[in-house]
């Protein structure tokens, strides 16, 4: 009884780190706040992912997003601005419109999630997800797997090509 | 008790405030990060799907490829928006207007 309640603060904690840090991101001024703001969205959704029972994809989303898509990003700012200009400010435009357009897109998703009755059946009891994983890659998902390593092939070609001098 | 409705509402305000990200912003590399918000609030859904209705680990599988698609993405995404910079000297988004009519 009581180590549930504890499990739902720290549920809740995790779900308000995920959204505040997510609402930096959007509303931040600066860029660098915007991007430790994604760092914070990362960390609360790999927490949220643990809370499902997704223990292999809570790490991948370490590795990659944390370790891989936000030094990209970093590294995107750091390439596109120069050195010394330090605030990094960024501008917004059509913030009125966006921010009602938002609200109804918001408002039609949530009506549509408690109007529904999702089918309920049997939740998967937590347990490790890993090796279960790479079975079923090698298995039933063998397919998209090889498609999806020759996707990633594919774009580090083209993203080197893209970036090369003199590539026009 | 914590249930599936808890998390979709978690996705759908992601998702809602990528899509402010993406409409408000004018920097490329601020559009990407509203991008990212919004893949991570699908795989959030696909995952909680996986837990509370299918009770097998398909919603699983299907995140691990939307993070493969994610991590592509990013990297030919920053490849443009570098050769735009250079060509440019800016990443803003409505400078890049040479095809408009």
């Amino acid at each position: 009884m009581n180590a549930n309640l504890v499990s739902q603060g720290i549920f809740y904690f995790f779900a308000a780190l995920t959204l505040g840090s997510a609402a930096v991101v959007v509303f931040s001024r600066s860029l660098i706040y915007s991007i430790f703001g994604l760092l914070f969205t990362f960390f609360g959704v790999a927490a949220l992912y643990v809370f499902l029972g997704a223990d292999f994809l809570a790490a991948t989303q370490m590795v990659i997003y944390v370790g891989g898509i936000l030094v990209l990003l970093l590294f995107g700012v750091m390439l596109t601005h120069k050195l010394y200009d330090l605030d990094l400010k960024t501008e917004t435009f059509q913030v009125i419109p966006a921010l009602l357009l938002v609200a109804a897109v918001f408002g039609t998703l949530i009506l549509a999630m408690t109007r529904t009755t999702w089918f309920s059946g049997a939740v998967r009891q937590p347990e490790p997800t890993t090796a279960e994983i790479g079975k079923l890659f090698m298995r039933e998902y063998i397919l998209p797997f090889e498609v999806a390593s020759v996707f990633l092939l594919i774009a580090l070609i083209g993203a080197a090509m893209i970036v090369r001098k003199g590539a026009e | 008790m914590i249930g599936l409705t808890h998390y979709l509402v978690i996705s759908a305000a992601l998702f809602s405030l990528g899509i402010m990200c993406v409409l408000t912003r004018k920097n490329a590399v601020s559009v990407l990060m509203g991008i990212e918000l919004i893949l991570n609030s699908a795989n959030l859904n696909l995952v909680a799907f996986s837990k509370y209705t299918a009770g097998n680990l398909d919603g699983q599988l299907f995140a691990v490829f939307t993070i493969i698609v994610a991590a592509a993405e990013a990297a030919v995404a920053l490849a443009i928006v570098l050769s735009m910079y250079r060509l440019l000297r800016s990443v803003n988004l409505d400078r890049a207007d040479t095809l408009k009519g």
